[in-house]
């Protein structure tokens, strides 16, 4: 087939979360099932979900749920991990075959932890080497392809439906605090597996409805920083930059969904809040090439919660409702009413206005 | 005639509707698009949520929704009535160009966008709570009355309003001192005249959500139109 670059092919999609602030874990059943009434928001050329809180018996080690195209090339995938990490399990991910998924993939999972003498030796810290890790496996090694990488958590993308994409994957089977899920309808780039949302990168997992025009603009700046876009998807890029910004320059939330949907400077001329004001002219002035311009509607997973969030324009929909420890996001109200028939406090953010939900600490 | 929606992707409910004369209630309803898309002669009352572009292009009919409804309520819709009792989300009445829609909470991002009006088809949308950003975006045509109800501590309308409005009014039960306009249009307190026209919405949406309407009536109205000597000029770009 033809990839990235060869293709440009002309959207909607569909996305969903739920956390619980307890901590309580839920099986993946219900995040699949609120993707059913959003169905034609997608064209079944790609579907995908996080799990927060699924690997508790392995919660210490870098899970890298991976993708090849055959044996020789997970063979020798398996070599060059064993050179940098210490592999405490190593397994196919289990999927159910069914009509609705074809052409699937090697699927693995490598539960890892970077070695000792190899972060001495290049004197970085364990996140850092194992992003750069990713990097290289996803940009040198052909028809590999690490699409999640973070611990205690987990991705699972595929092309089709992703009602029948959670099917495959077995969630039912998976206990987690936090999940979030996409259902895609490509607009730019061909639909592959590696291409479905969520995108991620260490616990950082985004997905994303809608089709932003700064792509090129964001792609230069992130790739300075050693951030490899090899998909040419907006969202890989959105995901590169809110790691760079909470995780690398220790924005918080908050800060980083101000760089990247920043208000306007006749919105921001017109708070009353001199500190806050002094802020978003500082975080405008400092990162102007992570404005993120055109529409988006993103949930970002991380570890221990979800942020939601608008482009400033709000030219993408979403809606939040909550019911006891539960909060629910969607594109529509009717998935989160199919999670929760009686969620309550049903409102819609506004553009620009990040909606972040922490599970309580200690509880995860 | 009740129809049970649960099982019915959009094709088969409009299909039901048609099948079921000049009345029938929607119950279930969860997410399906293009409800009573087009319908001319039928009322119709939906219990649960229905999916975007509910009464899209509606010619006539009355559609009740007895929740919240999601995006682009009465897209380019050309007569008829839509009443919600809960809240409505973005883009709603987008290019309407007739007919009413009576909203009991509040309206989404881009309420009233491109609504239009030609002879004797003037579109009106009412919205009891508060609006979202760009309130009557590229406004042509028709009336757009927010009553700023159960608002709080929240504006009656967020940033933006009447962008690129270049036709049509807008009407808002505020004296508008916390609200910035654009350049291109003028804001005036409602005259006599004015409250005489504001009385018939106002007394039509009290009638629909059993509100009082002395109290509703009993505050400062403003009246929004587009200033013709100063044209719409860009919002983006300087040119």
């Amino acid at each position: 087939m033809e990839r990235e670059g060869k293709i440009r092919i002309p959207s909607g999609c569909a996305i969903a979360a739920v956390i619980s602030r307890e901590g309580d874990r839920m099986t993946g059943e219900s995040i699949v099932s609120a993707m059913k009434p959003m169905h034609d928001r997608s064209n079944g050329l790609g579907g995908g979900f996080a799990g927060y809180g699924i690997y508790p018996e392995y919660k210490d080690f870098y899970a890298l749920h991976m993708f090849f195209d055959c044996r020789d090339t997970r063979k020798k995938c398996e070599a060059f991990l064993k050179e940098y990490f210490e592999i405490v399990k190593s397994e196919i991910i289990p999927t159910r075959n069914i009509p609705q998924i074809t052409d699937k993939p090697l699927i693995w999972r490598y539960f890892v932890a970077p070695l000792k003498s190899v972060l001495a030796d290049k004197q970085l810290d364990e996140k850092e080497f194992v992003a750069r890790t990713v990097m290289k496996i996803n940009t040198e090694t052909d028809g590999a392809y690490v699409f999640s990488s973070g611990k205690n958590m987990g991705t699972f993308k595929a092309v089709g439906f992703p009602e029948d994409v959670g099917v495959f994957y077995r969630l039912d089977e998976y206990e987690g605090y936090s999940w979030t899920a996409h259902g895609r309808y490509p607009t730019n780039t061909p639909g592959w597996w590696g291409g479905a949302h969520p995108f991620t990168l260490l616990d950082y997992s985004v997905v994303h409805n809608g089709e932003i025009s700064s792509y090129d603009a964001n792609r230069r700046f992130i790739e300075m920083f050693g951030y490899k876009c090899t998909l040419q998807t907006d969202t890989e890029v959105i995901t590169y930059i809110l790691d760079y910004l909470i995780r690398r320059k220790g924005l918080t939330l908050t800060e980083a969904a101000n760089v990247i949907a920043a208000p306007f400077w006749s919105t921001i001329e017109n708070k009353s809040d001199e500190y806050e004001k002094r802020k978003l002219k500082y975080l405008r002035t400092v990162f102007p090439s992570l404005l993120i311009t055109g529409p988006f509607s993103i949930v970002l997973g991380f570890d221990g919660g979800l942020m939601a969030l608008n482009d400033r324009l709000k030219l993408r929909s979403m809606v939040v409702g909550e019911k006891e420890d539960k909060v629910f996001i969607a594109s529509e109200e009717a998935a989160i009413r199919v999670m929760e028939p009686y969620a309550e406090n049903i409102w819609s953010p506004s553009g620009g206005e990040p909606v972040i939900v922490e599970v309580k600490e200690g509880k995860f | 005639m009740k129809i049970n929606a649960e099982r019915l992707e959009f094709r088969e409910i409009n299909e039901s509707i048609r099948a079921a004369g000049k009345k029938a209630t929607l119950v279930g309803c969860c997410g399906q698009r293009f409800i009573c898309a087009g319908m001319a002669d039928v009322s119709v009352t939906i219990e649960g949520v229905p999916g975007n572009a509910l009464g899209a292009y509606l010619n006539g009919a009355t559609v009740t929704v007895m929740g919240n409804a999601q995006d682009a309520v009465g897209d380019t819709m050309n007569g008829g009535a839509i009443i919600v009792h809960g809240n409505i989300g973005d883009a709603a009445g987008y290019a309407m160009r007739g007919g009413r829609i009576f909203v009991k909470g509040n309206a989404g991002y881009r309420a009233g966008i491109h609504m239009k009006a030609y002879k004797e088809k003037v579109p009106v949308m009412v919205i009891g709570g508060c609006a979202g950003s760009f309130l009557g975006e590229y406004q042509a045509g028709g009336v757009i009355v927010v009553l700023g109800l159960r608002c709080g501590d929240g504006k009656i309308v967020s940033n933006f309003p009447c962008t690129g409005m270049h036709g049509g009014k807008m009407i808002l039960r505020s004296d508008c001192r916390d609200v910035t306009f654009p350049n291109q249009v003028s804001a005036r307190p409602a005259s006599a005249d004015d409250m005489s026209e504001i009385k018939g919405y106002v007394s039509e949406y009290c009638r629909l959500f059993g509100e009082d309407e002395a109290a509703v009536l009993d505050s400062p109205f403003t009246v929004i139109t587009p200033d013709s000597s100063n044209p719409y000029k860009q919002l983006y770009v300087a040119n």
